[in-house]
């Protein structure tokens, strides 16, 4: 009886794994696509890829695609996983910007060189916003604060050396600031940087468009300007190019394949990734979620791809965060 | 009155049969991902987000929450019976809630963290529905300041759990530090004692810490004494609670409510830390047989942590639902299931799609329900699982904690470090040292450290920041209350006995 109270529970509990383990089994066939999402599961990445699953699935019901997540340090886990997978025409990374940094920052040993660049799927712009009771009616304010004493102006945003960070490190050397006297603030998620900037701690906050539109709206944000080159419907914010700083910044996200894919693999790859593009669960969720659809394959992709890595590396570099 | 209509409406909505079922699978899945070492409700709701393109939202969201409640119950279990807490938010309850269960008191010790983390989370449940605007603006009004004050008062709760010997205590809460050092600094994006090994870069987990040092530490101490003596008989007793426990269940469960409430609607909170502090709490406030009883299995050790950790869940969704700010892993989760469905949680959210969320706090109560009359019934079933002979039963744990760890991230290195901290477990016990504070230290450390930074750094170096919100002198000067107090009533008690023994003389 005892015993089988336990066997019940052991095997319950198994059921249980098995039944929510969507990223394990590999019963799917030799045909089979994989995405893998170098993130734990809810962030972007994952969105993107599940995203893409659905898409995917619409653009050709008779190929079966998986998602599994490789989470840890930015992405770059997942990308030397990736890299061990020389040659593998069914699989796909999901990456984005945030790799980019991240693979300077975490001094990986594994790069992007190590991929077959396929796609980029999304951009989402970046911006800057101050309190609503902050003493900066303007980007010009704010930068006038900046030039006098760079220490007294703290700007929260999310993790050291990703996109937000990045932005005022750019943001700082259009303005003539020292990039390294940049006061940052870091914040891993968890709404910890919006609530700095709700609770008027902070000077300024950057962040994703869509993770301060709500509260600008509302009025309890002021925006000073967004990273995108001309202003961006529904958002009443001007550029920071208006404001006088010559920063532009998206961050984007797309697909990266294992490196040594033949020619056949690679193009078979870009014509299934540019049909899910096509399909309308794809562009629902472009729409729904906010994105901006910014498809590029090929050899388009590929430079993008490096011009970002040069001026990702420089600015890292500039504001100190590599030794 | 709006919204006790509005309420009622939800309750129209959630109790729709298949709604129901929806409920009844979140609060069974719930309760064994809690009862699961390593696995909580982030991960599975996580897992199950992918429904959100085939459920609809009001059927979805019932599940999810009932998963988050139920996560907060399950947890509790194996911390009660074998000392092996699934989730860090119950390693408060293992210390007094095991020591019951080696007493005989299982049942008890499950049936008050039941109706402890029902009580907490109805409580809290309707507090959501009152209070919710007037939390929310005193979460917004919290800084780094704040919250670093808040981390010195939690780090006085390690004084109350420690052993008898206070080196061997600091001993452990440093171990407890330097783990919590390993991974990038959050500020600088400089790796710290992360030996070049890529996966340890975004640190150690706080679950696999938890299981590390508690699961597989005990699972290693009971197989090393196996085989010098017998094992000990565990008596099962009597299956409910007596009138004494009820009494003594009350106000931790009301205490409990009342702090895990607010913290959890604190962005830099968590569950945790008003688990500590509701332990801490207990202990000074217990009176007669309870002063005895704490470090024995007081029950009122189980019932307020208990209560606290199930009252912060309900506190998360406070700016959650009104701000569209996650405050914890699950949350984060949720938020992006509401984008999912193209929702923007926000303070538009009621006014937009009041169905929606009124049906998604009245599922709330009804999951609530269910886990009560879930878990009631089973406190004397789940205590008979001491009966179960050791080695079966402690191999099954060593197997769960393994599977569990293997699943946060699907890594090896998980795994080397889950038996490396096993190890120290086991040691830490072979030489007395006491594994809370470790913990402890683990999960107070790294925030007393980031928000003392950036308190120092929004303040541009001033010192005199630390002090200057009232929030954080008054939580300040309790933490040197709370350090202060013993020393006092010793030295006064010292004085009083030197001076009886003198007029003896």
């Amino acid at each position: 009886m005892r015993l089988r109270v336990f066997a019940a529970l052991a095997a319950l509990s198994l059921g249980a794994m098995t039944g929510c383990g969507a990223s394990g089994g590999t019963s799917a066939g030799a045909s089979a696509l994989r995405i893998m999402a170098p993130a734990a599961p809810g962030g972007g990445w994952d969105q993107t890829s599940r995203t893409a699953e659905q898409a995917f699935k619409s653009a050709d019901p008779q190929r079966k695609v998986e998602v599994f997540n490789v989470p840890g340090a930015g992405g770059t886990i997942g990308l030397a996983q990736l890299a061990g997978e020389k040659g593998n025409g069914n699989l796909l990374m999901t990456m984005g910007l945030v790799m980019v940094g991240a693979i300077e920052q975490n001094k990986s040993k594994v790069t992007l060189a190590e991929t077959t660049p396929i796609a980029k799927l999304t951009e989402e712009y970046e911006l800057v916003v101050v309190p609503a009771a902050s003493p900066f009616k303007s980007l010009a304010d704010l930068v006038a604060a900046w030039k006098a004493d760079p220490a007294k102006v703290s700007i929260s945003g999310g993790s050291a050396g990703g996109t937000d960070h990045i932005v005022a490190g750019l943001m700082a050397k259009a303005a003539g600031v020292d990039p390294k006297q940049v006061n940052y603030i870091a914040h891993s998620g968890g709404g910890e940087a919006l609530n700095e900037l709700l609770g008027n701690k902070v000077s300024a906050g950057i962040s994703g468009v869509a993770e301060f539109a709500e509260h600008v709206k509302s009025g309890k944000l002021r925006a000073l300007g967004v990273t995108s080159g001309e202003r961006v419907p529904g958002l009443d914010s001007p550029t920071l190019k208006e404001g006088g700083l010559d920063v532009e910044l998206a961050n984007w996200r797309g697909f990266v394949a294992p490196a040594g894919l033949s020619e056949a693999d690679k193009k078979a790859l870009t014509d299934l990734v540019t049909k899910m593009h096509d399909a309308q669960p794809w562009k629902d969720a472009v729409a729904k979620n906010g994105w901006i659809d910014s498809f590029q394959t090929g050899q388009q992709f590929t430079d993008y791809l490096a011009s970002e890595q040069t001026r990702v590396k420089a600015i890292i570099a500039e504001m100190g965060l590599v030794s | 009155m709006t919204s006790f209509q509005l309420l009622l409406d939800g309750f129209a909505a959630a109790l729709t049969p298949v709604n129901l079922m929806y409920a009844l699978i979140g609060v069974t899945l719930g309760t064994l991902v809690g009862v699961l070492p390593g696995i909580g409700p982030a991960m599975t709701v996580a897992l199950l987000l992918p429904i959100t393109f085939t459920v609809p939202p009001a059927s979805a969201f019932i599940m999810f929450a009932g998963i988050y409640y139920g996560g907060m119950y399950g947890g509790s279990t194996t911390s009660i019976l074998l000392n092996t807490p699934g989730e860090s938010a119950s390693m408060i309850t293992a210390l007094e809630g095991n020591k019951m269960a080696r007493r005989g008191r299982a049942a008890q010790a499950l049936a008050t963290a039941a109706i402890g983390s029902f009580v907490a989370g109805t409580v809290a449940t309707a507090l959501l529905v009152v209070a919710a605007p007037a939390v929310v603006d005193f979460a917004i009004s919290f800084g780094p300041e704040d919250y670093f004050a808040l981390a010195i008062l939690a780090f006085t709760a390690v004084s109350s759990v420690l052993s008898r010997s206070i080196v061997r205590g600091l001993a452990s809460l440093g171990l407890g530090l330097v783990i919590g050092l390993i991974g990038i600094d959050q500020q600088t994006g400089q790796a710290r004692l992360t030996l070049g090994i890529p996966q340890l870069l975004d640190g150690i987990d706080v679950v696999i810490v938890a299981v590390g040092l508690f699961a597989l530490g005990e699972a290693l101490y009971v197989a090393s004494r196996l085989r010098h003596a017998p094992p000990e008989v565990v008596p099962v007793g009597r299956a409910w609670m007596g009138r004494a426990d009820w009494r003594r269940s009350w106000f931790p469960w009301l205490r409990g409510t009342a702090l895990g409430f607010p913290f959890g609607a604190l962005p830099g909170g968590g569950a945790e830390i008003p688990t500590f502090l509701s332990y801490a709490a207990e202990k000074r406030l217990a009176r007669g047989v309870a002063r005895e009883e704490f470090g024995n299995g007081a029950i009122e050790g189980v019932a307020g942590p208990e209560a606290a950790n199930n009252a912060s869940a309900a506190g998360t969704l406070v700016p959650l639902l009104t701000l569209g700010l996650p405050t914890s892993a699950t949350a984060a989760i949720l938020l992006a299931a509401f984008q999912q469905y193209g929702l923007q949680p926000g303070p538009q959210l009621f006014d937009h799609n009041p169905a929606l969320v009124w049906g998604m706090i009245a599922s709330l109560f009804i999951g609530n329900t269910m886990l009560l009359v879930l878990n009631l019934p089973l406190a004397p079933l789940w205590a008979r699982v001491l009966r179960v002979p050791r080695p079966y039963l402690y191999s099954g744990i060593v197997l769960f904690a393994a599977l569990g760890v293997y699943a946060l991230n699907g890594t090896i290195v998980d795994l080397f470090v889950l038996y490396l901290l096993g190890l120290l477990g086991y040691a830490m016990r072979r030489f007395g040292l006491p594994v809370a504070p470790a913990v402890i230290g683990m999960i107070l450390g790294p925030m007393a450290e980031i928000q003392l930074r950036r308190a120092l750094a929004i303040g541009a170096g001033d010192v005199s920041v630390l002090v200057r919100s009232p929030v954080a002198v008054v939580l300040l000067v309790l933490a040197a209350l709370a350090l202060l107090t013993p020393l006092f009533r010793k030295l006064a008690g010292r004085r009083r006995q030197t001076a009886t023994t003198s007029a003896g003389e």
